[in-house]
């Protein structure tokens, strides 16, 4: 038991410490590792424009090594993450960005949830006050007791 | 009697809840079946109506002018990206050579990441429809967020990007797309 729990243990610890495959290629890299963990991270908002539901980070095409080279220079020449973002954006558009920005035409897409929670939370709320009006049993009148106890009573008998 | 009447079909004012569901299925199925109708490989541009980037390309191995900003200003064009080692490119070439002929409008050439002398081997052998051409190494491309050759820019008279293209230009895209806009351009 012991042993089956260590091994368990050891499989956890070996998951948890694998990170996702990197296409970056030594030579991209900067030499500086605080500028190049930057680089990856504004690396990893960015869409391959090339194979599209990969970041620049992840992806072989060569686009995504033209621009992973470029987002470095951007961060080595003082860029901060988010004006090494604006460079990008600002040359393909909103498609680029991995995260989709909060404006008139997302607003569907980010208040969507939102709009079927109240949809889901109003069609609720009618049907359980529905139910409530529903009228309870109604007490049975003195001759209907009198006829179902004269059934119980002769039910008893035979 | 009493116990009969709660067991009779709903009310008329609880109709909606069964109309509801259907007519939020229809909308949602039409929205999707408009949606089947774009076409996933193309990208609008960032760029439509802006100033066409800066930049200065050198020519290809051999050739005299490269291709400049400069170059746009003052003249409806077409700035066209393309790449020896690019297959759509080679289909879409002898296009290119039949609207150069035409002399309708200038072609302006980005020859996107060729090594060495391949771009101007490439115009040597299936005939140069440009004006000037630029060798780019990629950057240029990037600057007009070119995400695959080949791409075609419409620009107009004050250099500002009006339309792309993106993919080989076939005939029919020519006759009924660029040059109805190039002519409305020309104005």
């Amino acid at each position: 038991m012991q042993r089956i729990l260590f091994q368990l243990v050891v499989l956890l610890v070996l998951t948890l410490s694998m990170s996702p495959a990197h296409a970056v290629r030594p030579d991209e890299m900067l030499a500086d590792p605080k500028l190049e963990l930057r680089a990856r991270e504004v690396g990893a908002e960015l869409r391959c424009l090339v194979c599209r539901n990969q970041s620049i980070e992840d992806s072989e095409a060569d686009l995504a090594h033209d621009l992973r080279v470029l987002v470095r220079e951007r961060i080595a020449t003082g860029d901060t993450n988010d004006q090494a973002i604006a460079f990008v954006h600002a040359r393909y558009g909103d498609f680029v960005l991995l995260r989709p920005p909060f404006q008139f035409d997302t607003l569907l897409l980010w208040g969507g949830p939102l709009i079927v929670l109240l949809i889901g939370g109003f069609a609720a709320w009618r049907f359980y006050r529905g139910r409530a009006e529903l009228p309870g049993p109604t007490p049975l009148s003195a001759e209907e007791r009198r006829r179902l106890d004269a059934m119980l009573e002769q039910g008893s008998e035979t | 009697m009493s116990i009969a009447s709660t067991g009779e079909a709903a009310p008329p004012r609880r109709r909606w809840i069964f109309i509801v569901p259907i007519a939020a299925f229809v909308l949602i199925a039409i929205g999707f079946c408009l949606g089947l109708t774009i076409n996933p490989q193309i990208l609008p541009s960032a760029l439509i109506d802006e100033p066409a980037p800066q930049f200065d390309l050198p020519p290809l191995p051999g050739q005299q002018h490269g291709f400049s900003t400069a170059d746009l200003k003052g003249h409806v064009s077409l700035v066209n990206t393309f790449a020896s080692w690019c297959a759509p490119c080679r289909m879409e070439h002898p296009v290119l050579n039949k609207l150069a002929e035409t002399k309708q409008v200038p072609i302006y050439g980005i020859d996107y990441k060729d090594q060495g002398e391949a771009g101007a081997k490439w115009l040597e052998t299936l005939g140069n429809p440009y004006t000037k051409v630029g060798a780019d190494t990629g950057r240029v491309g990037i600057d007009w967020g070119v995400y695959g050759v080949p791409e075609t820019f419409v620009i107009d008279r004050n250099g500002r990007i009006r339309y792309k293209h993106v993919g080989p230009l076939s005939e029919a895209d020519i006759e009924q797309k660029l040059l109805p806009m190039i002519a409305r351009l020309k104005q």
